[in-house]
C-alpha cells in the first residue's frame, strides 16, 4: 500500500504494527529488564508485579538504598495478596549478591530487584551471571532501574516502561481510570522489538494484560483511548 | 556468706572475726539481713531483721550488699556438680536436694558418703549442713534444723523429726505465730493432737503451705517425688590442629559433618551454631549464624559460617576449633513426596539463612499486618527468622504501589478552593494536575496519636503526562491545630 492512494482507507495498525503481539510469558525464566521512562513512575514496577507468575511461593524482592529513597518502597496493601519477602540493602553488590542468591533456589516464584542509577558493579558480567542463574533454575528475574540506567545488559529482555494517561474512569469523568502504560521492547531475544500500549485487563486478583501495538508515527498515540476501547 | 567471704578475700581485708558481719538485701520497707557469720550468729541476729534495726543494737555491726542473683547462680552450678554423687539433683531457693537412693553403697555407705561429701564441699571454701532421711520433707528438716551429718532411718523418721521446732516446716509466719499460740511448738505436739480439727482449721490453706500436708510429706505417707532437671545437652565439634593455622576454611567440612552426625543420632536440628578459634595467643573469637528451621545438613553449616568468616581475626594462628549447636530443636527424619524432587520450603529456609546470615537479621523481613487508620502504620517488617509471613490484609479503597516513608511536602504553585492544587512542585519539577479523585479521609487514631495530630484527605491525581501521586492535605483550614494546612506526596500508583 502506498501512501498515494489518496482517498482510500489506511488501516494503519495492521501495517506498521508489529506481528507477533510478545504477551510476555509469565512462566519464562529469563532475566529481564524494566527501565523507567520518567522518574518517580511507579509504571516499571506496576508491569513487572502483572508479569509475574501467580503462586502460593514467594516472591524476592531486593531494593537497594538509593531506589529506596528515589522511588519509595512497594506498598503491601497494593500486591493483590502477593507474598513479598523484603531485602533491604544499601549497596548494588549486596542487591545483586542477594538476587544471585535468589536466582538459584527454585522454591521461590520470581526475583525482583532494583537498584537506582548506573553503579560499576552492575556491568555486563553481572547481568549475565543472573541470566544463567535463572535461566538454570527456572525463577524468572527482573531487574527494575532508575535514573540514567542505560547500558550493557545481558538480559534477554529490556522493556522501557513508562505511563499514559489512563483510561476513563466509569463513573466520574473528572477522575483517574484503568493504568494504561507504555512498554517498549528495545532488546529481545528471538523475537522483533516493538512499542505496545499495555493495560490490565485483569479483574480482583489475576492479572492479564492486554497489548496493543503502537505504530511509530504518532497518528495510533493521538486517539490510543478509543482504540483501547475498540480492540480491548 | 561463704562466697561473699572468698571473693572479698581476694580484693581486701576481710573484718576480724570477732565482728558480726551482715549482708544486706532491699527489703520492701529499706535493707534488711539476708546473710549472717557467726559471730552474728552468736549475738543474736535473726535473717530478716531490718538492718537499720540490727545496727541500731549492734553498732559495730559491717553491713555488706548481698548477691542474691550471684548466690543463685552458684547454687544452681552446686546442683550440676553435685551430680558426681548422684544423677537427681535440684537446688533449691537456699540449699540442694539429691536423691542418693541406690547410690551410696558406690562411696562405701552413707556415713563415707556425707563425709566425702561435707569435705569436698570444704575444699571449695563452704560449709555444707548435710543430713540423710527417706523423705524429701525430712531430710530439708534435718538439714537446717537437726544435727550436723545425721542420718536418720525410715522407721524412726517421726521420732527424729518430734523435737524440732514447726518452723522446720518451712512455714509463714504467720502459720508458726498461729500454731506457737495453740501451744504447738514442736512437730511431736502437732502430731499427737486430733487431725480432724486442725485440718478444719487449715482447710483454706494452699497445699504447700499446710503444716499437716507438709508432716504427711515429711513423714512419708504422701507422695513427694523429686523433679531434677535433665543434663544440659552439648552438641560441639572439635578441630584440634597439630600447629597454629590461620585459616579455618579447609576445616569446616569436617566440623560440620562432625556435628551433623552428632544431633543425627539425637534427631536433632540446629537453630543457633556458633564457630569459635582457639588463639595461641590465649584469646579466642567466635561467629554466631542461625537458621530458620532446624537443620542438620552440613553441607549447609559449611555455607552459613563461610559468609561469616569475613573479619574474624586469627592473629598468630589457632590450634584449636570447635562448632558448637547453642540451640537445637527435635528434627526427625522425613520425606513429603515420592518423587524424589527438591523441597521448595527447605530450598527457602536455607535460603533465608544464608540471606540473613550475610546482610543480618533486620535486612529481611516478612510483612506483618496491623489494624490501622494511618496507612504508613499498616504494614511492618519483622525478621524472617522471628515468624512466618501474613497474608494481605484487604484494604477497601485503591492504595499506591510504592509509598514514600515519610511522606514528602510539595509546593502548592496554584492552589483551588476544593480538591488537589492545580500546579504544584515536588522534588523540584513542577506537575500540572489532569484528573483527580478523592477525598479520602482518614482520621487520626486518637487512641494512639498525640493530641494535635490533624486529619488527612487524601486525592489521587494524574498529572498531564499520565503519572499518579497519592497526595494529601495535612488538616483542613480553621481546624485550629496549626497553621495553614500543608500538602505531601505519599505514593505514587501504578
Amino acid at each position: 500500500m502506498s501512501d498515494s492512494s489518496l482517498g482510500q482507507l489506511v488501516r494503519l495498525g495492521e501495517q506498521r504494527g508489529v506481528v507477533d503481539v510478545p504477551a510476555p510469558d509469565a512462566a519464562q525464566a529469563v532475566l529481564k529488564d524494566a527501565l523507567s521512562v520518567q522518574p518517580f513512575d511507579a509504571a516499571a514496577t506496576a508491569f513487572v508485579l502483572a508479569c509475574l507468575p501467580r503462586s502460593k511461593a514467594p516472591v524476592l524482592w531486593v531494593q537497594d538504598r538509593a531506589s529506596r529513597l528515589e522511588n519509595g518502597r512497594v506498598y503491601g496493601p497494593a500486591l493483590k495478596g502477593l507474598k513479598l519477602l523484603r531485602v533491604d540493602v544499601s549497596h548494588a553488590r549486596d542487591v545483586l549478591w542477594a538476587m544471585e542468591e535468589g536466582a538459584a533456589c527454585a522454591g521461590l516464584s520470581a526475583v525482583v530487584g532494583e537498584v537506582h542509577g548506573a553503579p560499576p558493579v552492575l556491568d555486563f558480567t553481572a547481568t549475565k551471571r543472573l541470566a544463567m542463574r535463572s535461566e538454570a533454575s527456572g525463577v524468572p528475574v527482573w531487574l527494575i532501574r532508575s535514573g540514567a540506567a542505560e547500558g550493557l545488559s545481558a538480559a534477554r529482555e529490556r522493556w522501557r516502561i513508562g505511563s499514559l494517561p489512563s483510561a476513563e474512569h466509569p463513573y466520574n469523568v473528572a477522575a483517574p481510570g484503568a493504568p494504561i502504560w507504555e512498554a517498549e521492547l528495545f532488546r529481545a531475544r528471538g523475537r522483533s522489538p516493538g512499542v505496545w500500549s499495555v493495560s490490565n485487563e485483569g479483574r480482583g486478583r489475576t492479572n492479564s494484560l492486554c497489548f496493543l501495538p503502537r505504530s511509530g508515527d504518532g497518528s495510533m498515540e493521538a486517539d490510543h483511548g478509543a482504540a483501547t476501547h475498540a480492540t480491548g | 556468706m561463704d562466697r561473699w567471704r572468698r571473693i572479698t578475700a581476694q580484693q581486701r581485708t576481710l573484718p576480724d572475726d570477732a565482728v558480726p558481719v551482715v549482708l544486706s538485701m532491699q527489703g520492701t520497707h529499706g535493707p534488711v539481713v539476708y546473710a549472717v557469720n557467726a559471730a552474728g550468729l552468736a549475738r543474736g541476729i535473726c535473717v530478716d531483721a531490718r538492718v537499720v534495726d540490727v545496727q541500731a543494737i549492734h553498732p559495730d555491726m559491717h553491713v555488706e550488699r548481698g548477691d542474691q542473683n550471684g548466690d543463685r547462680a552458684l547454687l544452681d552450678r552446686l546442683a550440676m556438680w553435685a551430680r558426681r554423687w548422684c544423677p537427681w539433683t535440684v537446688a533449691e531457693a537456699d540449699g540442694m536436694l539429691m536423691d542418693v537412693r541406690g547410690a551410696a553403697h558406690l562411696f562405701g555407705g552413707e556415713v563415707q558418703m556425707l563425709r566425702d561429701m561435707h569435705d569436698r564441699f570444704a575444699m571449695q571454701g563452704l560449709r555444707a549442713r548435710l543430713a540423710l532421711a527417706p523423705t524429701r520433707g525430712a531430710a530439708q528438716m534435718l538439714a537446717r534444723f537437726g544435727a550436723q551429718g545425721v542420718i536418720c532411718g525410715t522407721e524412726d523418721v517421726a521420732q527424729v523429726l518430734a523435737p524440732l521446732s514447726v518452723a522446720a516446716l518451712r512455714l509463714p509466719s504467720d502459720t508458726v505465730r498461729l500454731l506457737d499460740r495453740l501451744g504447738l511448738k514442736t512437730i511431736g505436739a502437732l502430731e499427737s493432737v486430733p487431725r480432724v480439727g486442725l485440718m478444719r482449721r487449715f482447710s483454706g490453706v494452699v497445699e504447700d503451705l499446710n503444716p499437716l500436708l507438709l508432716l504427711d510429706r515429711a513423714l512419708g505417707r504422701s507422695a513427694d517425688p523429686l523433679d531434677a532437671p535433665s543434663d544440659v545437652q552439648i552438641w560441639r565439634a572439635y578441630a584440634r590442629m597439630a600447629e597454629p593455622v590461620i585459616d579455618p576454611i579447609p576445616w569446616l567440612e569436617g566440623l560440620a559433618e562432625d556435628l551433623a552426625m552428632q544431633l543425627a543420632t539425637a534427631e536433632q536440628g540446629a537453630r543457633r551454631l556458633r564457630l569459635t578459634i582457639y588463639r595461641v595467643d590465649g584469646e579466642w573469637r567466635f561467629r554466631d549464624v542461625s537458621t530458620a528451621s532446624a537443620s542438620r545438613d552440613p553441607a549447609h553449616f559449611v555455607r552459613l559460617v563461610t559468609g561469616k568468616l569475613e573479619g574474624i581475626d586469627p592473629g598468630f594462628g589457632f590450634d584449636l576449633m570447635t562448632l558448637e549447636a547453642l540451640t537445637a530443636e527435635p528434627l526427625s527424619l522425613h520425606q513429603d513426596q515420592l518423587g524424589g524432587a527438591r523441597d521448595a520450603s527447605a530450598d527457602i529456609a536455607a535460603l533465608l539463612d544464608r540471606l540473613t546470615a550475610k546482610l543480618g537479621p533486620s535486612k529481611v523481613t516478612w510483612a506483618v499486618w496491623l489494624q490501622s487508620h494511618k496507612p504508613e502504620r499498616v504494614e511492618r517488617g519483622v525478621p524472617v527468622l522471628a515468624g512466618g509471613g501474613q497474608t494481605v490484609a484487604e484494604v477497601a479503597h485503591e492504595r499506591p504501589l510504592r509509598m514514600f516513608d515519610p511522606p514528602e511536602e510539595i509546593a502548592v504553585l496554584y492552589a483551588v478552593p476544593e480538591g488537589p492544587p492545580a500546579r504544584f512542585r515536588w522534588r523540584r519539577v513542577a506537575f500540572l494536575m489532569a484528573r483527580f479523585e478523592g477525598p479520602e479521609r482518614i482520621a487520626p487514631e486518637w487512641w494512639r496519636d498525640r493530641a494535635g495530630t490533624r486529619l488527612r484527605d487524601y486525592y489521587k491525581v494524574e498529572v498531564t503526562d499520565g503519572r499518579r501521586f497519592w497526595l494529601f492535605r495535612e488538616g483542613i483550614v480553621g481546624d485550629a491545630r496549626g497553621g495553614a494546612p500543608r500538602w505531601f506526596v505519599h505514593g505514587v500508583f501504578g
